[in-house]
Order: structure tokens, then C-alpha cells, then sequence
């Protein structure tokens, strides 16, 4: 680091090359005076506050950087009263309601203000001249009054360049200037994002949150919302929850969030929590004692031991609460009929990447991505699903990278894409093969990495055969020359990151749209460094820790296969009991076993498959043919209800624990309230210890990690203790002095020899196309603002104004051919059932296809979808099914 | 507008320029036409909307195929423009930054045009109307002024 000495105010100061004058002096502990500066943002100049004097010149100190031998006096009799008047002015604009204001105390003009003495005398002198803005009260989570803001910009740039939304710029000019979004409409109504981090950043009272309560106390924790694990300090008033604020040392957002993880906590609390465990008598669920539903969830149990019993853990729900339920169905009910809802988002990633690359993990790390220089982000709408990864492309973009989205759906990476690949949906495999094969034909080939790191080259180019590009451009219906030109891009712009979502995996050829990921990333050597890779993008604040605990049928805690007799061996070492050696059911297959009376009693944890799982009605009668259900969860959802005994759990504010985020980081969640119900482990062991059962004796989560650590290797070093810092810890990270990993296969590949796997594929359609009864192409994913089943999210009011009710996206042309506007209610149909929904007109549908998400409750979308399973990881086709539109 | 943004290359330093152009072209800068220009130039629409704002230059509401600009500079004001104006106003029945609702007129006024000489002047569209009077504007506008009007 070069460093420069510069004197400011006769003291000498070193600093770093680059640094602003302003950045040198605030790090010395100098004060300049200043209202538009943030440090998270560049130099804007606007408040003119800053200016100091440097070899007899004024200058702003924001703006000027520091050079050897400056000379800078941060007070002259100039300055000041330049300083002075200048703050007057905006005074003399600012409405005096300092007292009822909630920035009080912790306002920036207030504090310049009394630095520079300004009196009431001194404004006195100013005709009043205070601007009339009705405060824009539109977004549901802050308040927007104009009347305070002080054009610092400091929104507007926070909008630009932290979160690449940029909803909001200044308009109009002079005396008129405003913070204005597009038309100078309501926040609500432009492409604000609701993340609040400009209200965060406003040094004044212009962003306030609605209802502001002060936080009496923080504890730092994980978010329970997406794969991305945000660090945040959730913060409490007694019992209650009450605010969310990023935590700046985190590698994973540096304090960054979205709407859910700074405004979606309201669940927590929800009065419409169960708080006593509900048994089933006379056909209706009423309250009863922990010690009598235990005892008979026990007892009801104790006959459904071996394969006529499933579990089903949860990905929102700790690594320690998964380990012990699974513990439970291999060690005490005998069987391996454990699965839960990664089978319908990762599981073909689980698949085929361990195929590839002998891990079925992403291969880098978030904080890599701004190292990337080209991106394809294919089946992934990232800035709606992940959101603080969406931030991190965006960022890297605005740095110069080259994006290639590859979506059917016009998403909103689109706005700043290079290239914008429409494929048709599930025609994924002749893409990405075809992409393949362009690179080859073209010789831009890593041969390199080919020849030394990976194994079945020749049978893979002899499959790309088949995938000349116009045979591609008929099937994708991506034009050959995009399709060269993308080949081009992702082959010679390095280091290349993948990245994917639920768009490669939920298909009847999951699987394979997966191994055509590795298979490309191989080819142009993009494995093993920094800002490349396969980065399957996963849904849940667990799921990967949910798959890394065993939560899985074929493979106990750390991946090691359950038909594997060595790895029989150990866990029956470990649990001292005798385990089965079958692999079990998936979730899919457990609800078809439940309608045939192979499976009579299923232990279900925090999952709604009544609303997630695809073909709803198939899984609603499956639950129905069970003799006994148990149902854990915070709230009485449309699967609970269906219950014979609901156990009330604890969300991730009430228990210790951890998640495993989508980049294999474990991380601590903190208990910051009193449990509402019983943390999930404990009501596991409990229910365990009343079978009789050993080992379930645990006193604390940590305790559990413990005997997860002694068994996973990828584990093999996380304790709670080397968890306290402020990253946790990537696995692989075999051993106590082992740092964590934060890039996969770096010199050699998972697989038995070490080689990553090429994989020659064919193309195989969706199993359902449209025809013409059910003409259009029904594609479903998630918004921005809500989450999965909704169990949460709508459950919390902002949310729901944000989003309130099901979509469908149609583009206009369909529409306008059906005779439905933009608003009007709609009634989607397939082969399986028929839902109403309100009608979205938006060129982001292109011609033929339609768009819903799950989130719903009087909406089911996934009474629609289709249940066609790939063959290898048994994911449903969520993501192809043939529908009608119809008005209602 | 696809003819037109098809002259530019779409780089956000272009932004101005277009705007310009799709003005030329629609008379005016319409909702779906900013929205169209963001997508092109990768701008976000609050910055487009934010850089047209600023420049006196832009309109958001459909121009009058005669646009009408009525001198207010120093010599015009002088000699009676604001009287000009006035009368312009009640034949047209449009204030300022107004369009007829038929689009055949719009009506602004400006600083100077020019041609201090001959004021009070107007300009329509290209044509410059100079030493006006009450009289000479009924000749150009036609219609009756609504006495005692606004």
C-alpha cells in the first residue's frame, strides 16, 4: 500500500494513496464538517461543506485527494463563514421539529449545525422559504418527507450504486429540485426495491421508518429468509421484535439487506402463533399439554417403527434441529424415509454435481463474485430470489463485468445484461450444450484444464454433435448469432462464474440441465478459482445444511451414502444402534407411498407441502390416506391443520443454532427472545427420550454440532466457539485448525480419481408441452417480497401492501388475443386443477408462456403444476406445465 | 422511435441526444418512451426522468402542432408583451405551458428571441410576428377573447 504524508491543521497525517483529504482527516480523528458524505459511497460535492483551505486555495475535501506535502487548515476565518452561511440556507429550508422527529439526537444537520454555532439570530435574517411537500407515505415500511431532505444525494446514490436500482434521481432544477422517482410518482409505485438502504443512509429526518421503535437491546444473528445468510443484529423491545440491521463485518452482505431481512419480521411475533401443542379429539384440533401430546406422539409412534414411517425436516430449521430428526427416523424408527424440501430445488445440483465434481455444492463465494468479469446467470432471477447476490452481479457489472442472463422471462437483470438469451423453458440442455459446442467449434477450449483436470472429454464432444447451433437455434429458439456471440463472451472473458437457480433444476431433466452446467464451466476451465465456478443458487436459509445434516434418504450426516457399508458401520458405532441399509423414500415418493398405505404415519417440520409441493391435490389426498401426522411449526398452516398432533416450534429468534448458507458457510443463530414454543431440537429429543431411545441426551445445539463434528467430516472443525468470529466457517473444514474452504476444487476434484466428470447428454423435452386444450406454458418462481409458502411473509402486513395477492404474468399479445386487461381477474387451469388469479399484462412473458408464484394460500399455483419426476433426483416439474387462461 | 433510437448507439452518454430526438420526432417526451429510452440506454428510468426534468428543453405533455412562444424579454416587456400575452392567452384559451385540446396550438413564453426591434414579438413555430398589437393578434389567432376571462 503506497502511503502519502500530508500535514492537516499543522498535525502530520499518513494515509493511503487515493484517499480523499476528508477520508484522511475523519480517519485521524479530524472533524470536517460535512452532510453528503458516506463513506460506502463515492464523492459527490454537493453539500459544499467540506472546503478547506490547501496552500492557500479552498478546496472541497471530499473531493480532493491527498498529496505529499499538502498543507491543509480545516478552520479559517473564510471557511467558516462560508461554512456558515451555506448551512443557514439549509436551515432556512428545514422544518424546526427537531423534538418530535425520529432522527433526533441522531441527525447530521443538527450536528453540523451545532458544530459551526449557527444561532437563531443568525437565521433570523433569511426570508423563511420552506418547502411544501406532501410526505410520500406510499411504501409501507418508511416515510418519505421531502420537506427535510437536504439534497445530500445520498439516497440517490445509495440506490445507484449500492443497491443498482436506482428508482430514485434528482429532478427538476433550481428551487424546484426534488428527490424524485420516475413522473415524481410514490416510492410504492416506481421499481423501489423496499430495501432501505437509503433510509438507513439519510442523515436527516426526510427517511423514517414508519412506527420507529428503538431497539433496547440487539443480538446478532443469521436471517431466516433466503440461501444468501445475512448477518443482522435483530433487535428487541422486551419480547418483542422489533427492528433488523445489517452487520457491516460480514463477508456476506457488509451489512446489506433486503426488504425481507430488514422489514419481514413481524412473523415472530405473530398473534396467530401456536403456542400449545394440539391434539386431535372428535375430529378437531384443541390445546393441550406438552407432557401429553409427547407422550402420545411417543406411543402412537412406537407402532409405525421400520419403512412405514417417514420424516420430513426443514430447511428454514437449524443444522442441530435436522441432525436430530434424522437421527430419530434412522436410529429410533429404523428407516431412512427422510427427505425434505432441498427435493424440490437442489436436489438434481445434490445430483449431478456430486456426479461432476464429487460435491453438490457451490463451488465459490458470494464475496468472490465481484472478482468475476463474466456472468451467466441461467434459471435464476436473483435479484428477486437472493437479493444481496443480485447486489454483488450488479455491483461487479457496474465494475465492468459482462452479464448473460438466460431466462425466458424478461427478469429484472435484464435492465443491465450485455446479453439477454430468451430460451424456450426446459430447453436448457441443447442451450448450454449448444454453447458448448460453438466454443469448441471455435477452438476457445481451456485444453489445459481439459487435459490435466477432467475426464470424458472425447465421449462428451462426440454427444455436442447433435447440438449444432441451428438444431439449437430450432429448439431453444435463441438466434444462432446470439448464441455464438454468448459462447464467445462466457468462453473468453475470465474468470466466468455460473450461476443457477430452481430454473435449471425444477425439470423432468433437472439432473441433466445441472451436469450441462459443470460440463460447460469444465470446458472453459472455469473451476477451482476465484470469481468462476458452479454456483447453484440455493432457496432456503438451510438447505444446504439441511442436505449436509443427512436430511436426505440416501446419505447420512456429511454425505456419506446410507448403502455404503463402512459408513453403516460408523454411524452404528456413533448411535450404538442397528440401521437400516435400504435408502429411503424422497419426499415425492412418500406422499405417493402414503395414497398406496406404504407409509402410515409421517413426523413433518416445519414444511407446508400442501401449498409448495407441485400437484397439491396429489399431496393433500396422500396426507389424508395417513393414519397419524405430526405437524412442528410456528403457525397452524393448511398442512397442520390436517394434522393429528401440532407441536409449536420456535422460530430463528427463539433458539440457538446454525445455518449452512448457499456458500457452505455455517454460521451462528442466536436465541433473542423467550421461546414461544419449544426450540425444534428439543421437542425432537424429547419426543426421542419418551420412545426410550439413547443418545438424544444433548444439554445445548452446541452440544449437537459437537456430535455432528465427530461424524461429517466436512464438519470435522466447526464449534461453536471458532463460530463467534465474523464470516463462521466454509466447509469443507475437516479439523479444528483448518480454516474453512472457501473455493471447491482448487487442485483436484471430490470424484474417486479427482478429475472433474464430463458428462455427454441428449436433449430431452418437458414432459408436458402445451397443446390445444391448455395452450400456454405455465413457468413458476418467487417474488421479491415473499417467501416460498408465505408462512412468514404474509404475516407481515408491509409485505403484504408490497405484494398482495397472486399474479398472473401474461404477455400482451396473449392477453390482448384473450381479451384480458391488465387487473382483471383470471382463472388458470391444467389437467390438475384450477385456480383464479389477477392478470399482469408485461412484455416480461414472452409470447405463449405465463408466469405465477407459489406464495398463495387462495391462489394454490401448485394445484397446476406438474408432478413428472426426473429419474435421478425425483424433482417435480414445477417449472413446465400446460395451462388455459380464462377470465373469470 | 425505434427509427430514431436506431441512429444512436444506446450508451448512457447518448442520453440527451435521444432525448432530443424522440422530441423532435413525438412532440413531446411520453411515459413509455422515457421507459423505452432507460432500457436502451441502460440508464435507470429515475435518471431519465431525473435529466429531462432539469432541462427546460423537455416536454411531458403532448406540443400543439403550432407552437406559440411569446417574448417576455426586457424590450418586449416594455412595450406592452405582457398585454400580448394576455390577449394570446384569452383567444386560445390556454395558459402557459398549456396545449389546445384540439393540439393545434401550444403556448409558452420566453425570455427573448431576438429580434428586440420589432417587439412585442411572438414566435409560431418558425415564423417571427413582430410590432404586435391587441388587433394584429386577433388577426393571427381569430376567435373572439371571452371578456373578462381569467
Amino acid at each position: 500500500m503506497e502511503t502519502v504524508t500530508l500535514t492537516i491543521d499543522g498535525m502530520e497525517v499518513r494515509t493511503q494513496k487515493g484517499a480523499s483529504i476528508l477520508e484522511a482527516a475523519l480517519a485521524r480523528g479530524i472533524y470536517i464538517p460535512h452532510l453528503c458524505h458516506h463513506p460506502d459511497l463515492g464523492p459527490f460535492g454537493a453539500c459544499r461543506l467540506c472546503l478547506v483551505d490547501v496552500n492557500g486555495r479552498m478546496l472541497l475535501a471530499c473531493y480532493t485527494p491527498v498529496a505529499e506535502g499538502m498543507k491543509v487548515s480545516t478552520e479559517t476565518g473564510a471557511l467558516a463563514s462560508i461554512r456558515k452561511m451555506t448551512m443557514m440556507l439549509l436551515l432556512n429550508d428545514h422544518p424546526s421539529d427537531c423534538t418530535v422527529c425520529s432522527k433526533d439526537s441522531k441527525c447530521d444537520l443538527q450536528k453540523v449545525s451545532a458544530h459551526l454555532g449557527i444561532t437563531k439570530a443568525d437565521l433570523a435574517i433569511l426570508r423563511p422559504a420552506r418547502r411544501e411537500n406532501p410526505v410520500d407515505t406510499s411504501n409501507p415500511f418508511f416515510d418519505r418527507d421531502l420537506a427535510k431532505c437536504i439534497l445530500c444525494g445520498i439516497c440517490v446514490r445509495t440506490c445507484d450504486e449500492i443497491q443498482g436500482a436506482g428508482a430514485i434521481d434528482f429532478g427538476f432544477r433550481g428551487s424546484k429540485t426534488t428527490i424524485a422517482t420516475l413522473w415524481d410518482r410514490p416510492l410504492a409505485e416506481s421499481n423501489c426495491e423496499s430495501c432501505g438502504e437509503c433510509l438507513v443512509r439519510c442523515p436527516v429526518g426526510a427517511l423514517v421508518p414508519k412506527g420507529a421503535k428503538e431497539p433496547s437491546r440487539e443480538v446478532r444473528t443469521t436471517c431466516p429468509y433466503c440461501g444468501v445468510g445475512c448477518q443482522f443484529f435483530l433487535g428487541m423491545r422486551g419480547n418483542e421484535v422489533v427492528s433488523s440491521r445489517g452487520y457491516r463485518g460480514s463477508p456476506v452482505n457488509h451489512g446489506e439487506l433486503c426488504a425481507k431481512g430488514r422489514f419481514g419480521h413481524s412473523f415472530v411475533n405473530h398473534k396467530s402463533r401456536i403456542t400449545k401443542p394440539l391434539i386431535r379429539k372428535d375430529g378437531k384440533l384443541v390445546k393441550t399439554s406438552w407432557e401429553e401430546a409427547l407422550t402420545h406422539v411417543a406411543t402412537r409412534l412406537a407402532g409405525y417403527k421400520g419403512d412405514a414411517f417417514a420424516a420430513l425436516c426443514s430447511a428454514k430449521c437449524t443444522n442441530e434441529d435436522n441432525y436430530v430428526i434424522q437421527k430419530l427416523a434412522r436410529a429410533v424408527m429404523g428407516t431412512n424415509n427422510i427427505d425434505h424440501c432441498a427435493r424440490l430445488c437442489h436436489a438434481p445440483s445434490v445430483a449431478g454435481l456430486a456426479q461432476s465434481f464429487g460435491s453438490g455444492a457451490m463451488t465459490n463465494s458470494i464475496e468472490d463474485l465481484l472478482e468475476t468479469k463474466c456472468f451467466l446467470a441461467i434459471g435464476t432471477n436473483t435479484t428477486s430470489a437472493h437479493p444481496v447476490i443480485g447486489l454483488r452481479i450488479r455491483k461487479a457489472v457496474r465494475n465492468g463485468a459482462k452479464l448473460i442472463v438466460a431466462n425466458p422471462r424478461e427478469i429484472e437483470l435484464c435492465r443491465i445484461s450485455d446479453m439477454f438469451l430468451r430460451q424456450r423453458p426446459g430447453t436448457d440442455v441443447a442451450l448450454l450444450s449448444g454453447l458448448a459446442r460453438i466454443i469448441l467449434d471455435e477452438g476457445l477450449e481451456d485444453r489445459e484444464f481439459i487435459a490435466q483436470r477432467t475426464e470424458n472429454f472425447d465421449e462428451f464432444r462426440k454427444s455436442l454433435e447433435a447440438f449444432d447451433t441451428a438444431t439449437v437455434e430450432r429448439i431453444t429458439g435463441v438466434p444462432a448469432e446470439e448464441l455464438r456471440h454468448a459462447a464467445r463472451m462466457y468462453a473468453t472473458v475470465k474468470p466466468a462464474a455460473l450461476l443457477y437457480s430452481m430454473g435449471i433444476t425444477q425439470h423432468s431433466h433437472g439432473t441433466d440441465n445441472v451436469l450441462a452446467c459443470g460440463n460447460l464451466a469444465m470446458l472453459t476451465g472455469n473451476l477451482g478459482k476465484p470469481g468462476a465456478g458452479v454456483n447453484p443458487l440455493r432457496g432456503q436459509n438451510n438447505v444446504q445444511g439441511s442436505c449436509d445434516m443427512g436430511g436426505l434418504p440416501n446419505v447420512f450426516p456429511g454425505y456419506q451414502r446410507v448403502d455404503s457399508a463402512e459408513a453403516r458401520l460408523k454411524f452404528e458405532k456413533a448411535w450404538g444402534v442397528a440401521l437400516p441399509s435400504k435408502p429411503g423414500l424422497t419426499l415425492t415418493e412418500i406422499f405417493d407411498g402414503a395414497i398406496n398405505k406404504a407409509i402410515k404415519a409421517v413426523y413433518l417440520v416445519g414444511e407446508n407441502p400442501v401449498l409448495s409441493d407441485p400437484d397439491a391435490h396429489h399431496v393433500e389426498k396422500g396426507i389424508k390416506s395417513l393414519e397419524f401426522l405430526v405437524v412442528q411449526d410456528l403457525f397452524l398452516t393448511e398442512t397442520a391443520e390436517m394434522a393429528d398432533v401440532v407441536l409449536p416450534a420456535t422460530s430463528f429468534a427463539e433458539k440457538d443454532g446454525t445455518f449452512t448458507n448457499t456458500e457452505r458457510r455455517v454460521q451462528r443463530v442466536r436465541r433473542a427472545i423467550e421461546p414461544l414454543g419449544r426450540p425444534d431440537w428439543l421437542v425432537t429429543c424429547q419426543i426421542a427420550k419418551a420412545m426410550g431411545a439413547k443418545g438424544f441426551d444433548f444439554q445445548d445445539p452446541a452440544g449437537i454440532m459437537a456430535e455432528v463434528a465427530s461424524l461429517a467430516p466436512q464438519y470435522g472443525g466447526v464449534t461453536y466457539d471458532r463460530l463467534e468470529g465474523p464470516a463462521g466457517l466454509q466447509w469443507p473444514c475437516p479439523s479444528k485448525d483448518h480454516p474453512g474452504t472457501p473455493i471447491l476444487h482448487t487442485a483436484k476434484f471430490n470424484t474417486p480419481s479427482g478429475k472433474g466428470k464430463f458428462v455427454p447428454l441428449g436433449y430431452i423435452p418437458p414432459k408436458e408441452l402445451p397443446d390445444d386444450e391448455y395452450p400456454f406454458l405455465l413457468t413458476t418462481g418467487r417474488s421479491l417480497y415473499h417467501f416460498h409458502t408465505g408462512t412468514m411473509t404474509r404475516k407481515s402486513d408491509g409485505l403484504n401492501v408490497l405484494h398482495p395477492r397472486e399474479f398472473l404474468e401474461i404477455g400482451p399479445e396473449d392477453a390482448g388475443r384473450l381479451g384480458i386487461s391488465d387487473g382483471e381477474r383470471i382463472v388458470v387451469s391444467s389437467r390438475r386443477g384450477k385456480v383464479e388469479a389477477t392478470a399482469k399484462v408485461t412484455a416480461a412473458s414472452p409470447p405463449g408462456v405465463v408466469f405465477m408464484t407459489f406464495h398463495f394460500a387462495e391462489s394454490r399455483t401448485n394445484l397446476l403444476t406438474s408432478p413428472h419426476l426426473d429419474p435421478v433426483a425425483k424433482i417435480p416439474e414445477a417449472k413446465v406445465c400446460a395451462v388455459k387462461v380464462e377470465k373469470a | 422511435m425505434e427509427e430514431v433510437l436506431g441512429r444512436f448507439k444506446g450508451s448512457r452518454g447518448e442520453l440527451i441526444g435521444i432525448l432530443q430526438a424522440v422530441q423532435e420526432r413525438l412532440g413531446y417526451l411520453p411515459e413509455r418512451a422515457m421507459l423505452r429510452i432507460a432500457r436502451f440506454t441502460k440508464v435507470p428510468e429515475s435518471q431519465v426522468f431525473g435529466v429531462s426534468s432539469f432541462y427546460a428543453q423537455f416536454r411531458f405533455k403532448p406540443v400543439g402542432r403550432r407552437r406559440v412562444m411569446v417574448c417576455q424579454g426586457t424590450a418586449c416587456h416594455v412595450r406592452g408583451g405582457a398585454k400580448i400575452l394576455d390577449e394570446i392567452e384569452k383567444r386560445l384559451k390556454i395558459r402557459p405551458g398549456g396545449t389546445t385540446p384540439d393540439l393545434e396550438y401550444s403556448l409558452d413564453t420566453v425570455a427573448c428571441i431576438g429580434a428586440c426591434a420589432l417587439a412585442p414579438t411572438i414566435m409560431i413555430n418558425k415564423d417571427t410576428f413582430g410590432r404586435l398589437t391587441q388587433k394584429k393578434v386577433g388577426d393571427i389567432f381569430g376567435g373572439t377573447p371571452e371578456k373578462g376571462g381569467e
